[in-house]
């Protein structure tokens, strides 16, 4: 994956209770600093949810993000993965025109090509779940664009880096 | 464990807290917390006529006090109005805790009368805040926000507590113990760092330390004059530093920034090495950032990790509790420093002083021989607070401050309306020394409906009003930037602040000349009522020096 010199990838452990989105969300809003995807899900830990970010700017901008995310107090861990060591995974959903058996044929093909699943099956659409890194999911939206995508629902990265290098609450 | 109601549990936590005053105005969401206030005799509440007062005295009282301020207000508009006292103790980083009332939980969301999310709306401008979810959780949370308010750098949390959370009997524990995983503060300087920074100041030629709030709340003031008296180092102080060194002090340079002594401004800008300690280079201290001090090497001391590269990147970043850092430098130093032959330099400091204390010798009812004069009457403890504009700027160059926490002003938000307010707060903090709002006609306008409070609850203090009919300080920068072009500042017949004080029952001084304004100061330093001073001043005067909006900070305009 080509990766884009200005984007980063921050994970962070933040207390799972009401409140804590809106928090980091306003903090990003009211600094000036733009979140380009954000997920949020249950951590390993009780109590805890990880969210994960990914913004673009200069390092200093990602420094200032990175000490006004862990001002928050709802914020326990804040780390920035290193593209390099980090296995980064979306999730999309994409509905395709699909008018006759033709069509139909080579969207389930290019499906299968980019490993991604039929999930939803109607006369004139498919509904297909792809999962991988953002770019093999932007290029296999670029390719029915051809056949006519219907609706898109992107997740957003989620990501962890590889190996031992832990991102965990010690 | 005991079984008692959430207000209860409330009340007896505010006291283990050692809570003596409340600032606050009840209504139909704190109606149970008020029932148990009325037996409780270790708190006094004291009744405000506007609950941004009740705010800005909590603020008033922290300041002066270096304790926490509490206040309280109801749900919806009462909560609404404690948001610019909230706002203002954030930007200066004073530890309050706003207790508001909420519509009971199950009207929550409903849109039912007198609610409005006070959580939502005080994310950004508070340190934490919290709903009460039940009586249970009372103690727990109010011990957590009085710990996060007054440690680390402090600031103001909020306690929204619903009214079913205050009339509800549950089963209370006083001894939770309280737990933040995303906040601990780092109070001891890295080792390392001190060692460098001590480098740098080892072998500094013209060493200047910029002195912030940071050495107010910490305590540091000892600590930063002995290292300047080692080190040979003026001291310029921000808004909020303003008091940490006395201003009598022969390293003392004044107020650094767009209303910066020339001293300060100079002198700070020839800096080889800048120690920054508990400031954070805010626009009106730093004016054009690209042009500020650059040939020095800055070491930055702060608490707050994330003011370390934010407007400055220091050379030497030193995340620490101003104290225990200065005393760490201190430390190290006296067994390396050699003093250096400074004469020149120190001459040249002295004779930039002498000029800043020339201005203060002009004839008239000028703010600052006003200022000097008010001076000589007050002891050196007297705590001085101060509106917004030209009042403020004046107090602020003009009127020397010698301790810490006797200079109160609104820095960060800039709010007018703050002073007064404030020097209740302050007053109720500490009865025994006089307390002195300096004010504008315009910002005292703004709050004087609290000379009702100050009346009914005996706390008196001293306005003097510089009354120049005129919004000061935007019509200065008209007068200097907008071609004198007056839009919207002239506030035409002010009201007779003699009989607006008598109407509350206050005393009211009108004062027109130098002699009756330190006869009326006399007067009111023996009232046991708020006295009200109204000096007549010019609406042509202006706070020099100044610095233009965004213009490097020697860029001065003398007058």
């Amino acid at each position: 994956m080509a990766k884009k010199k200005d984007s980063y990838i921050i994970s962070t452990i933040v207390e799972h209770k009401p409140g804590v989105l809106y928090q980091v969300s306003n903090m990003f809003r009211r600094r000036g600093f733009n979140i380009e995807t954000i997920t949020v899900g249950e951590s390993e830990q009780t109590g805890l949810a990880r969210m994960t970010i990914t913004i673009n700017g200069d390092e200093r901008t990602v420094e200032q993000v990175v000490k006004q995310l862990n001002k928050l107090l709802d914020v326990v861990k804040v780390s920035i993965l290193d593209p390099e060591v980090t296995v980064t995974r979306e999730l999309a959903l994409i509905r395709i025109n699909t008018p006759n058996a033709a069509v139909r044929s080579d969207v389930i093909n290019y499906t299968e090509i980019f490993k991604g699943r039929v999930v939803d099956v109607a006369h004139d659409s498919l509904l297909v779940e792809m999962t991988g890194d953002s770019d093999k999911i932007t290029a296999f939206i670029e390719l029915m664009k051809t056949f006519g995508v219907k609706e898109i629902a992107r997740t957003g990265i989620t990501a962890l880096p590889r190996g031992m290098r832990s991102t965990r609450l010690e | 464990m005991v079984r008692m109601t959430g207000a209860k549990a409330l009340v007896e936590s505010l006291k283990r807290q050692k809570v003596d005053v409340i600032f606050g105005i009840p209504g139909g969401a704190t109606i149970p917390i008020y029932d148990v206030l009325y037996e409780t005799d270790e708190i006094k509440h004291i009744l405000m006529r506007h609950e941004q007062c009740a705010a800005h005295a909590a603020d008033g009282y922290a300041r002066a006090s270096g304790k926490v301020g509490v206040c309280m207000a109801t749900s919806g508009p009462g909560a609404t109005n404690l948001v610019t006292g909230i706002a203002n103790a954030y930007m200066d980083s004073s530890p309050i805790v706003a207790f508001t009332g909420q519509v009971p939980r199950p009207l929550i969301g409903k849109d039912a009368f007198q609610e409005t999310d006070i959580v939502g709306i005080t994310t950004p401008i508070t340190k934490y805040n919290f709903q009460i979810p039940k009586a249970s959780e009372i103690p727990r949370i109010v011990k957590t926000a009085f710990y996060i308010a007054s440690s680390g750098r402090p600031g103001p949390v909020l306690v929204d507590i619903p009214k079913d959370t205050q009339i509800e009997t549950d089963d209370i524990d006083f001894n939770d113990d309280i737990e933040i995983r995303g906040y601990r503060p780092n109070y001891e300087p890295h080792p390392l760092q001190i060692e460098k920074a001590a480098d740098l100041l080892v072998n500094a030629e013209k060493p200047v330390i910029i002195a912030g709030g940071g050495i107010i709340s910490s305590g540091a003031s000892s600590e930063l004059i002995a290292l300047a008296e080692l080190l040979q180092a003026p001291v310029s102080t921000t808004l909020m530093g303003k008091g940490c060194i006395p201003e009598d002090h022969p390293l003392a340079l004044g107020l650094l920034g767009m209303h910066g002594t020339i001293a300060s401004n100079f002198i700070v800008s020839e800096a080889d090495v800048l120690l920054a300690v508990g400031m954070r280079f805010s626009d009106r201290t730093t004016g054009n950032i690209k042009k500020f001090c650059p040939d020095a090497r800055i070491i930055h001391i702060d608490i707050d990790t994330a003011e370390i590269g934010k407007n400055i990147e220091p050379h030497i970043p030193i995340v620490a509790d101003a104290r225990m850092a200065l005393k760490a430098l201190y430390e190290r130093l006296v067994k390396k420093f050699r003093r250096k032959e400074r004469s020149t330099w120190m001459n040249r400091i002295a004779e930039l002083k002498q000029q800043h204390d020339e201005i203060s010798n002009k004839e008239g009812l000028s703010p600052p021989r006003l200022l000097k004069e008010l001076r000589k009457l007050l002891p050196v403890d007297a705590i001085i607070t101060t509106e917004v504009g030209q009042n403020q700027m004046w107090a602020a160059l003009y009127l020397k401050a010698y301790k810490p926490r006797t200079f109160i002003s609104s820095g960060g938000l800039g709010t007018m309306g703050f002073g007064f307010p404030a020097s209740l707060g302050a007053k109720v903090a500490c009865p025994d020394v006089p307390v002195v709002d300096i004010a504008g006609d315009g910002s005292f306008l703004m709050t004087e409906q609290d000379l009702a409070s100050s009346v009914k609850e005996n706390i008196p203090v001293i306005v003097i009003i510089f009354d120049n009919r005129f919004l000061g300080m935007v019509a200065q920068w008209q007068r200097l930037f907008y071609d004198r072009r007056y839009s919207s500042i002239d506030l035409g017949k002010t009201p007779d602040f003699v009989k607006l004080a008598e109407a509350f029952g206050a005393q009211g001084i009108y004062v027109g000349s130098l002699s009756e304004f330190k006869k009326a100061v006399q007067t009111a330093l023996k009232s046991d009522v708020t006295t009200v001073i109204d000096v007549p001043i010019s609406s042509e005067e202006n706070v020099f020096p100044m610095v233009p909006p965004g213009e490097e900070i020697t860029k001065i305009i003398k007058e």
